[in-house]
């Protein structure tokens, strides 16, 4: 196994945690399920390609371009949420992702299914990142989107998306705006897979419609479901299973599937999610556990005062 | 003209097939049936691979409309069923899950192929001055039909139709007048499923193709269809599958549209959620 296939390996297991990080955002906050989130990903990278590629800017101006744009589209496409719940939802981004892939597809502007060539790699001081310095680089905004989430989760935005999760009229009810706190929540997921496309589109250096196809957010929504709202070891296993299962490669598809059914059958909550629930009795057999647990020491308790 | 209008009711029917069963899911449980595609795909799979070791076409159909139907009411039975006190999402997203599973072992037991339909129909083909349609598409055209005045006859005229109506109208209310709820769900999967694999054969007759993904435009183009008929509602559905087909065959061939139809599909989906949620004919929903 040599260091260039190590680093491409963790170099995709970290840009997708980004995507995983952003889609938990949606959905492990602010409850908006979305199976489009490929097209968002998409948005970003095809974005730092035509800024680059055909419009000649520099990585840098580009990258926060980019990322602006895509937050800025994921603002628009975040419109029909305003309108829409639930499972209505899931379909309007499932259109929104063919839509997206279609635009890419059949627009000249885009490259059509032949996409972009020819990406520069990002460049400091005048020195183009070899691999090694940009899967750090990568790293580093891994790091910085990782503890990004951490410190929303203690803002007063998070309560907003909790309150909008739970029950979106008790939200409106009290005065936490329903409208508002969606958009915010497609913004920022907008923001992040923006910039997952951004570094994904520089690394591989040519993006293609089809990078970006529905399959794509079905993965996206694999790593959060396997691993549990608000994890990112789902993002870890699914990219790396198909590396360490090389005779598995060619059943992608078919695990994928597999896993998503089964989570939802046996954990809803995911592995993590599930493991906890075993620990502190969330889950019945979990629950079941805690009793007993408290049974039998209520017994010791009761004995040791007699 | 002539011609678009024939093409579009070929185009259709072929929604009416794989929307009817969806709109009779949706109605009943309120969930997404998104794997729905993936029994029209093994309909058509399984119909070409049992005429391919010389079955005769019409025992070969129905072989594969009776197994579809087993697997609809499998995929009720064995999945659904479980998770259904678990919210909207999550029977949602194992139905995606199911429908990536489906065509992955689809491709992997059949091959990546493609494969021609090869069968003799015994009808004519349509053929004057500016009308082309060949004997597949009359038959498409014929079938659906009879299952379109069959349905009607089953939903309005028999004690089964009456239960789904019920169910579909208020499924706990419906058991709460002694309706067997559990049956008649699953009635609505048997049905829906076998009119999918019906549309899957009939497609594939038709395009004289038959491969592993052919249920995955289907599969979220049946949802534009049912959002625009008015969930839960079949009449809506029916209608809403014409009025698309005619809608985009016309779209593409005066205005050249830039994108590909399904776009078009898709993109009058968004609109019409955003705006119309209930759809052309539906009744407003809480």
């Amino acid at each position: 196994m040599s260091l260039d296939y190590f680093l491409t390996v963790s170099v995709f297991s970290m840009i997708n945690m980004i995507l995983a990080s952003s889609l938990n955002i949606l959905i492990g906050y602010a409850g908006q399920v979305s199976l489009g989130h490929a097209a968002f990903f998409g948005i970003g990278a095809y974005a730092s390609a035509i800024l680059t590629v055909k419009l000649g800017m520099g990585y840098w101006p580009a990258l926060l371009l980019s990322v602006f744009i895509s937050g800025l589209i994921g603002l628009l496409l975040g419109l029909p949420a305003l309108r829409v719940r639930e499972d209505f939802l899931v379909l309007a981004t499932i259109g929104v992702n063919f839509v997206v892939v279609s635009v890419f597809n059949y627009v000249k502007f885009f490259g059509g299914p032949y996409g972009i060539l020819g990406l520069p790699r990002p460049s400091l001081f005048g020195h183009a990142f070899t691999t090694r310095e940009y899967a750090l680089y990568v790293f580093l905004w891994t790091l910085v989107v990782v503890f990004l989430v951490r410190y929303l989760s203690n803002t007063y935005l998070k309560l907003g998306f909790d309150a909008l999760r739970e029950d979106e009229d008790a939200a409106e009810s009290v005065g936490v705006s329903s409208p508002r706190y969606k958009m915010y929540a497609f913004a920022i997921a907008g923001l992040l897979a923006g910039l997952a496309g951004n570094l994904w589109a520089h690394y591989m250096t040519v993006v293609f419609p089809d990078n970006f196809s529905f399959p794509v957010s079905i993965g996206i929504l694999t790593m959060v479901v396997i691993g549990g709202v608000g994890t990112l070891i789902g993002a870890i296993i699914v990219t790396i299973l198909p590396e360490v299962l090389r005779f598995a490669r060619d059943y992608r598809m078919l695990i994928y599937g597999l896993i998503i059914v089964f989570t939802m059958f046996f954990m809803p909550k995911g592995i993590v999610g599930s493991i906890k629930g075993l620990i502190f009795g969330d889950t019945p057999l979990g629950k079941k556990r805690v009793e007993k647990v408290r049974r039998i020491a209520g017994a010791q308790g009761r004995i040791a005062g007699r | 003209m002539l011609q678009n209008i024939v093409n579009a009711l070929v185009l259709g029917s072929s929604y009416v097939m794989i929307a009817v069963g969806l709109t009779l899911v949706y109605g009943i449980l309120k969930i997404l049936h998104i794997a729905h595609a993936g029994i029209y795909a093994f309909g058509a799979i399984f119909a070409v691979y049992l005429c391919e070791i010389g079955l005769p076409l019409v025992f070969a159909v129905t072989l594969s409309l009776i197994l579809s139907a087993l697997l609809g009411m499998i995929i009720y039975k064995g999945f659904y069923k479980h998770v259904l006190d678990r919210g909207r999402i999550v029977p949602l997203v194992m139905s995606v899950g199911l429908f990536a599973t489906m065509e992955d072992l689809y491709r992997l037991v059949w091959g990546p192929y493609k494969r021609p339909f090869d069968v003799y129909i015994n009808l004519p083909d349509v053929m004057t001055m500016d009308l082309y349609l060949s004997s597949r598409g009359l038959l498409m055209l014929i079938v659906t039909a009879v299952v379109i005045v069959l349905l009607y006859l089953l939903l309005m005229r028999t004690k089964l139709g009456k239960s789904l109506r019920a169910c579909s109208n208020d499924l706990g209310l419906a058991g709460a007048f002694g309706i067997n709820t559990d049956r008649s769900v699953a009635f609505a999967f048997l049905i829906g499923s076998s009119l999918a694999a019906l549309g899957g054969i009939l497609v594939g007759l038709y395009d004289n193709t038959v491969y592993p993904t052919m249920g995955s435009v289907p599969s979220y183009k049946a949802f534009v269809v049912v959002v625009l008929g008015g969930f839960g509602s079949i009449r809506g559905a029916v209608v809403a599958s014409y009025i698309l087909a005619l809608v985009e065959t016309f779209v593409v061939y005066y205005f050249g549209f830039l994108l590909p139809r399904d776009a078009i599909a898709f993109l009058t989906m968004i609109l019409l959620l955003m705006f119309k949620p209930e759809g052309l004919f539906g009744k407003v929903r809480r």
